[in-house]
């Protein structure tokens, strides 16, 4: 039938990140959030508000998130939720990085591989270089959120962003 | 088929246009391409490639500024695709046709040149509920600088203008209604005859924004009686970078020049500038010359086409899209009108229009996904964005199917 283009579907839209669109986790604003950060993508629509308190050992307490867009953007958003909920911020800020270099370069290393873990369901994002930004959307939103008073900005685009 | 659509195809002959367009035999993952993104802009027939690579291969000069032949043979072909928009759009004369790069620049030109000079504190501008936002943006920016304010005409729930909303709000101090001819989000044809009437009544000045009603419909500047009316050359068979302002002379006279420098003055010294006459004094620089010759070719392409078949077949393919699209369960159709130029916005319940796109594309059917810079009309409409299928003369029904059976697809993986 279709080949190609079949199995680059079926690679983007895995049951897993169809799963998390369907019955996203943590689609809620926490009580008593200390940080905060609007992620859009103005081009597409995608639209999302991320809050998360952050106790005084620096430990996500508590992540959850609202808003609309596509599977990608808001599958990635509530898949990021269930991973960094309970962890140290550093931890959190430390798979983000790792999360942007594994949907953003070429080639992936192994340890980026290794360090992003389940989250590599997002692998067949790569083929579709205009849907990057929708998995990415949410992660600039969490380190926007986590920013220093100083270099935060509260709104994140992720328009003009490479790929 | 019907009589009509049979009658329309062998006057079309479709399958020999499709011929025309090279873009249309291309393939994109794996499948035969079906185009229908035509609202965006339209593929080039070989008519236009074809002439704009022989004028730059073997014609190409500077227009105005040359003594010798080639320069002299360059500004004729540009004077002669002047008198083909003039023709087009049956404006009584070849002057009140500026080049632009586009629509864009077209509605920038109006607010800059004749708004900026024109308009004062209080006066007030009126757009409709569902203007592409280049027909909303400068004329924000331009009542921010002067203190104007900018009125909204709003429409119903199938996307329509409420004209009795719309005689409400014209009242002493509307200056302007600038209004689109075709809603490029919705597809609804605005009663832009009627409106021009009502606002000239009123005392105020119409812009028609004709970037999704050229493609269309046979326009009559003359008959609508509007002050501007603009268009996009690649949203009609021809190149980007180029496209018309039409506005009657006495504007044009009045106006403020939009940009200043070489080719649109009549003497300058360190004192004083006199300016060129229209169109030249709209015109500063050198214009997009090969472009120019390029939308005379779009032009020569469409006058040889027969506008009621083409008027037929687009009206049959809207119908059959209509048709397919909402017997597919949980599709929305957004924009409802009566009147309409072939275009549907649809939305599938719970699932966004980027992954709508996205699988389509994999079957190699293009399609728009997204608010069609018209964010207030999707808030109108209370969605974040919409899919687009917009069709042009050489679309086929089969194409259409290829769609809906698409959109099966898009269902299936989102069950």
């Amino acid at each position: 039938m279709t080949g190609m283009g079949e199995v680059k579907l079926n690679d983007l839209y895995q049951e897993v990140i169809l799963d998390h669109n369907r019955r996203p986790r943590n689609f809620r604003k926490p009580e008593g959030a200390t940080h905060y950060s609007h992620g859009r993508n103005p081009l597409c629509g995608d639209d999302y508000h991320l809050y998360l308190k952050v106790d005084g050992s620096g430990k996500i307490e508590s992540v959850g998130f609202e808003g609309s867009g596509c599977a990608i953007s808001k599958s990635s958003a509530s898949m990021m939720t269930s991973f960094i909920e309970g962890k140290p911020v550093k931890d959190a800020e430390a798979l983000k990085n790792q999360f942007l270099r594994f949907l953003t370069r070429d080639p992936v290393s192994e340890d980026t591989r290794a360090a992003v873990g389940r989250l590599k369901i997002f692998e067949g994002v790569r083929q579709f270089p205009v849907r990057v930004k929708c998995a990415t959307l949410i992660w600039h939103a969490l380190e926007d959120a986590l920013a220093d008073a100083g270099r935060k900005k509260g709104q994140v685009s992720t328009e003009g962003e490479g790929k | 088929m019907t009589k009509t659509e049979t009658a329309a195809a062998d006057v079309l002959d479709i399958d020999r246009i499709r011929r025309d367009f090279p873009m249309l035999s291309s393939v994109m993952n794996g499948h035969g391409l079906v185009y229908l993104d035509n609202a965006a802009t339209t593929q080039k027939p070989s008519a236009v490639i074809d002439r704009m690579a022989a004028f730059l291969r073997h014609e190409y000069a500077t227009i105005h500024r040359g003594v010798y032949t080639f320069s002299q043979l360059s500004t004729a072909e540009c004077d002669t695709v002047r008198e083909k928009c003039r023709r087009f759009l049956n404006a009584g004369r070849a002057s009140e046709i500026i080049f632009v790069r586009g629509a864009t620049e077209a509605v920038n030109l109006v607010a800059a040149g004749f708004g900026r000079k024109f308009l004062k504190k209080g006066d007030e501008i009126l757009i409709s509920q569902i203007e592409h936002h280049s027909n909303i943006v400068p004329w924000q920016r331009l009542c921010e600088e002067k203190g104007l304010t900018l009125k909204i005409i709003p429409v119903n729930d199938r996307g329509e203008i409420i004209l009795e909303e719309f005689q409400k709000l014209l009242g002493a101090r509307t200056y302007l209604v600038s209004i689109g001819h075709v809603s490029n989000a919705l597809g609804t044809v605005n009663p832009i005859r009627e409106m021009t009437r009502l606002a000239h009544h009123a005392g105020a000045w119409v812009l028609v924004d004709g970037a999704q009603g050229a493609p269309h419909f046979r326009v009559d500047v003359r008959e609508i009686d509007c002050d501007f009316y603009c268009f996009s050359g690649h949203k009609i068979y021809g190149p980007t970078g180029i496209g018309v302002l039409y506005a009657k002379a006495k504007h044009l006279d009045a106006m403020d020049p939009y940009q200043t420098g070489g080719d649109m003055i009549e003497s300058v010294t360190f004192e004083k500038t006199t300016y060129a006459k229209p169109p030249a004094k709209f015109e500063a620089g050198t214009p997009a010359i090969a472009e120019i010759i390029g939308l005379g070719a779009a032009l020569d392409y469409l006058g040889k086409l027969d506008w009621e078949a083409v008027t037929a077949h687009e009206r049959e393919l809207l119908t059959h899209a209509t048709e397919k699209l909402s017997a597919i369960p949980g599709l929305k159709i957004i924009g409802t009108a009566a009147e309409k130029a072939s275009l549907v916005s649809f939305s599938l319940e719970g699932i966004h229009p980027h992954d709508i796109g996205t699988v389509l594309d994999q079957e190699g059917i293009a399609i728009r996904a997204g608010h069609h810079c018209a964010q207030p009309t999707m808030k109108r409409f209370g969605v974040p964005a919409t899919a687009r299928a917009s069709f042009a003369f050489y679309n086929t029904k089969e194409e259409i199917d290829k769609l809906a059976r698409g959109v099966k697809k898009v269902l299936e993986i989102f069950k």
